[in-house]
């Protein structure tokens, strides 16, 4: 067989064979969660987190982005919601990262204080913060188009890392954790 | 038979005609001059505005849709945004621009021309060209007249037609 016979034969082969190699991987990471198809790049990384101010839970106090830039330590802000099932997916997790020594803010996104504190007895509280976005409108200046997203805030208020996903050990193992060590 | 159905369809006609000439009523609350869509009151003209600047983004929820089509919560939220923006004045680039500032170029149905999307739009030429370089490498091989038969050659042919 001459060598162009041999790669009309062996082409198309090869495009399969790459192919599905890519497809499995690309199926594989989408079950692991560290692949999200409908993910994309959150423009706020990079660069400060935008103004705010939000209102705490039944009377306690919220935060802002001052407080959240005057902290010494990273900080992980988490948007969740009560009516959303991904989170309650990702709350244990949440919880053995917060105890593990992360600081976890959380804010929730267009919720009502009654469900916020149910939500909070099922699943645990992580949040070593709360605030309340009950418009969405932060959550926009952020760039959030659904929860769970977590955003990691380093001292002096820079966005470092952003997940569109739910916090699952595979993203808390592969991705969070080498940008906290970095910070640390 | 014929007759009543030729009649029919020109008496039919006529009314049609006669309902599309007919004055509408012309009381001033007969003819709104604004409209109100997701809480925000605007013109018709800035209304218009406010869907062409929604019909290029996208619905992030439901990811195949405009703005301005989907019902998604986060949708419905992008369309007040954008008509209290029009209402306040924003030019249609300004609006654009608060929407990619907070999620980027993916939110732009059609996406800009820029150094990570160059691939994007240069791959249908790109293609082309490829196509065109097979083509003609094809063409090249096909023309290659084969070296003349040698003598031991001519003999097998001559052996093999007798």
């Amino acid at each position: 067989m001459s060598l162009s016979r041999r790669m009309l034969f062996g082409l198309p082969l090869l495009v399969v064979g790459v192919g599905g190699a890519g497809f499995y991987e690309l199926l594989r990471r989408m079950q692991t969660g560290s692949y999200n198809p409908q993910a994309f790049n959150n423009p706020l990384v990079g660069h400060d987190v935008p103004d705010f101010t939000l209102p705490g839970v039944d009377g306690r106090e919220g935060f802002d982005k001052k407080l959240l830039a005057a902290q010494t330590r990273p900080v992980l802000v988490n948007f969740f919601a009560s009516w959303c099932v991904p989170c309650a997916g990702e709350a244990p997790y949440l919880d053995r990262l917060a105890k593990s020594g992360v600081d976890i803010w959380g804010i929730a996104y267009q919720d009502k204080p009654e469900a916020i504190g149910l939500y909070l007895a099922k699943y645990g509280n992580p949040y070593a913060r709360l605030a309340t976005d009950p418009s969405g409108r932060t959550a926009i200046n952020w760039g959030v188009y659904g929860v769970p997203e977590s955003f990691l805030i380093a001292p002096g208020g820079k966005v470092v890392w952003h997940v569109a996903a739910p916090l699952v050990p595979e993203v808390i193992d592969d991705q969070l954790r080498p940008v906290l060590r970095r910070l640390a | 038979m014929r007759r009543w159905f030729v009649l029919l369809l020109a008496g039919l006609a006529l009314a049609c005609g006669a309902a599309k000439a007919s004055p509408a009523p012309s009381a001033a609350s007969d003819h709104p001059t604004s409209i109100t869509r997701d809480g925000v009151k605007l013109t018709f003209a800035q209304e218009a505005r406010a869907e062409a600047i929604g019909n290029k983004l996208r619905c992030l929820v439901c990811q195949n849709e405009t703005v301005e089509n989907s019902r998604a919560g986060l949708a419905k939220q992008f369309r007040t945004i954008i008509r209290h923006r029009v209402a306040a004045g924003d030019s249609n680039r300004q609006i654009i621009a608060f929407m990619v500032k907070r999620y980027g170029i993916y939110v732009l149905l059609k996406p800009p021309f820029r150094p990570e999307t160059w691939l994007l739009w240069l791959s249908p030429g790109i293609a082309a060209l490829i196509g065109l370089a097979v083509l003609l490498f094809a063409r090249r091989r096909r023309r290659a007249t084969p070296p003349p038969l040698s003598p031991e050659e001519t003999d097998r042919l001559k052996e093999l037609l007798s």
